[in-house]
């Protein structure tokens, strides 16, 4: 049995657990559609852009990429699931590697990615957002949203085993949500307090969410500085050096199972 | 080392393990000989679990040694595991799964081919009677039905040796008697089982041989008739009314009956070993009668697992706790 293969079984295995029970992503979507309508439609009268930009165009990627970042928490829930009710036991007495598991977790938090991803563009154009980019531009954009989400499952893993003993989902919000909305996904940085702002520069977010806008020729609410000038080349190296860290860190809690 | 013409399926020597402070094994040895079902017997905390664990892989181990179907747990981990079954205390089933779709994604992982795997689902979807559920949800399973599509899961490949821990802890006596019922198919077709329980009853049901662990070691390994043997066979209880003084009343039974019983003032009640249970029965009802003593309750049982361990551990643990003559003095 080749990892590969033993990875796939296991990713179709997160897709008919969706196809039995369509209720959960589809809950997960609607929360990040209301999540969109809430800051477009509702608080967006209140928002001004710095450099006349719309609010709805500067909304969008970053709710796209607050989506990927929120993802992690479906990760690490399922991961803690899976630990708790003697599965990831089973899987381990079984002839398949532990990156099988991995991989196979990987591949459909991946899959429910992209249609969340397809969802919100559609809801977004919908309520009148308006992209203008060459179709190389956004293909770009799509990936880098979709490097974030590949970034955070490694996240996800390691703090499901972590929290295997109970408080996956606790421990996850309290630390996706400050740092979801300390970023310039639905604020614009430079209408923060300085050292807020400059505390927001630096969120991996921002990059995503800033190299985004910057794709799709929406505004950055950006005139100038790091974010600005390196927002494409910070949101390929932000998930690149979380990927670094994080996947050795899960594959090490996957071992550490043994002891 | 092993002098036996057949080589166990199942062999540790000397396993240690602990966790911190706390001392899970403690010098753990076992031998199982192919195509037979060993109880191993504890009480929590004994060990049983541990031992489950280091023999299919899950755990890594302080020191001793362990094979599995010819290979070593620790080098050959892999090997080891394309000949098992394990089926854990939790039901380590997918629950949003159905009971077929369970078993066809194992049974892939376990390298069969989708079209085998569909077949051997069947297959063992009829034979655990799970057919008609097959296509249910697993989490609408009642907790015998999933354990029995949890034990099917183990049994995709046909392994050499499958591990059963607590099997059926918390299960009603229906679903009890539907799961030994699976364990006694499963070892006709000549798998060796590893069966570890809390219940003396159990063991004795289905195992040929029964390990009885204690604090991390094996303190007896016998078959279930010598055990039993062993720890006296079964009780009798006589609660007498409040009324009835406890103490005569005991005194006289016991010299009736022709053996020494056990006072249990905290109940009112008194205990007699019975090798052979009915006829010391009948004997307690006789002595009672001529006494003109009606009892509040009358019982003949089983030896409880307490009763066993005491029986098992005690003059080990006297020894170990007063190695002076000054408890002996005492009595």
């Amino acid at each position: 049995m080749t990892t590969l293969r033993a990875g796939w079984i296991i990713t179709l295995r997160g897709l008919s657990h969706w196809a039995r029970q369509p209720a959960v992503p589809i809950f997960g979507l609607l929360f990040s559609v209301m999540l969109l309508l809430v800051f477009g439609l509702l608080l967006g009268g209140a928002m001004e852009v710095p450099g006349d930009g719309d609010y709805l165009d500067y909304l969008l990627p970053g709710m796209l990429t607050l989506a990927m970042m929120f993802g992690v928490e479906a990760t690490a829930t399922a991961m803690t699931n899976d630990v708790k009710r003697g599965v990831t036991d089973r899987f381990r007495s079984m002839p398949i590697s532990a990156a099988a598991v991995s991989l196979g977790r990987a591949g459909a938090d991946m899959v429910n990615a992209v249609s969340e991803l397809g969802t919100l563009v559609v809801v977004g154009l919908l309520i009148g957002w308006r992209i203008d980019a060459s179709v190389g531009s956004a293909v770009l954009a799509v990936a880098l949203l979709l490097a974030l989400r590949f970034a955070m499952i490694w996240i996800g893993i390691f703090l499901g085993i972590a929290f295997r003993g109970g408080g996956t989902t606790s421990a996850v919000q309290v630390l996706v949500w400050p740092i979801g909305f300390l970023s310039a996904a639905v604020v614009p940085v430079e209408t923060m307090p300085d050292w807020l702002g400059a505390i927001s520069a630096w969120n991996p977010v921002s990059a995503t969410a800033t190299a985004v806008r910057e794709l799709l020729g929406n505004p950055s609410g950006l005139s100038g500085g790091l974010l600005d000038d390196h927002a494409v080349l910070l949101a390929i190296g932000w998930p690149a050096v979380i990927t670094a860290v994080f996947l050795p860190l899960s594959a090490r809690a996957y071992r550490r199972l043994r002891h | 080392m092993n002098v036996s013409p057949v080589t166990p399926s199942l062999i540790a020597e000397g396993l240690c393990k602990r966790y911190g402070d706390v001392v899970a094994l403690d010098g753990f040895d076992l031998a199982v000989p192919p195509g037979t079902v060993h109880g191993l017997l504890g009480p929590n905390g004994a060990g049983k679990s541990t031992a489950v664990k280091i023999l299919t892989t899950l755990l890594d181990f302080d020191s001793g040694t362990a094979r599995v179907a010819g290979h070593d747990v620790r080098g050959q981990a892999r090997l080891v595991r394309r000949r098992i079954g394990l089926v854990g205390q939790e039901a380590a089933v997918d629950e949003i799964l159905s009971g077929r779709q369970n078993l066809v994604m194992f049974g892939r992982l376990y390298g069969l081919g989708t079209a085998d795997a569909r077949s051997r689902a069947d297959d063992l979807l009829a034979s655990f009677d799970l057919a008609e559920a097959a296509d249910r949800a697993v989490s609408t399973y009642s907790g015998g039905m999933r354990r029995r599509l949890d034990i099917a899961v183990g049994l995709v490949l046909t392994p050499s040796v499958l591990f059963l821990d607590e099997p059926t802890t918390g299960l009603d006596p229906r679903a009890r008697n539907e799961v030994w019922q699976t364990v006694r198919q499963v070892a006709e077709r000549g798998t060796t089982v590893l069966l570890t329980t809390q219940y003396l009853d159990e063991a004795d049901q289905l195992a040929s041989r029964i390990t009885v662990l204690n604090q991390g070691r094996a303190v007896a390994d016998d078959s279930p008739e010598a055990l039993k043997r062993q720890i006296g066979g079964d009780r009798v209880t006589v609660t007498l009314p409040l009324r009835v003084p406890l103490g005569p009343t005991a005194d006289a039974l016991a010299a009736a009956v022709g053996v020494p019983g056990a006072v249990d003032p905290a109940n009112h009640a008194v205990t007699f070993e019975a090798g052979a249970g009915v006829v010391v029965l009948a004997e307690v009802v006789r002595a009672l009668d001529a006494a003109g003593v009606v009892p509040e309750d009358l019982v003949l049982r089983r030896p409880t697992l307490d009763e066993v361990f005491l029986t098992l551990t005690g003059p080990r643990q006297r020894a170990a706790a007063a190695p002076t003559t000054k408890e002996d003095a005492v009595r």
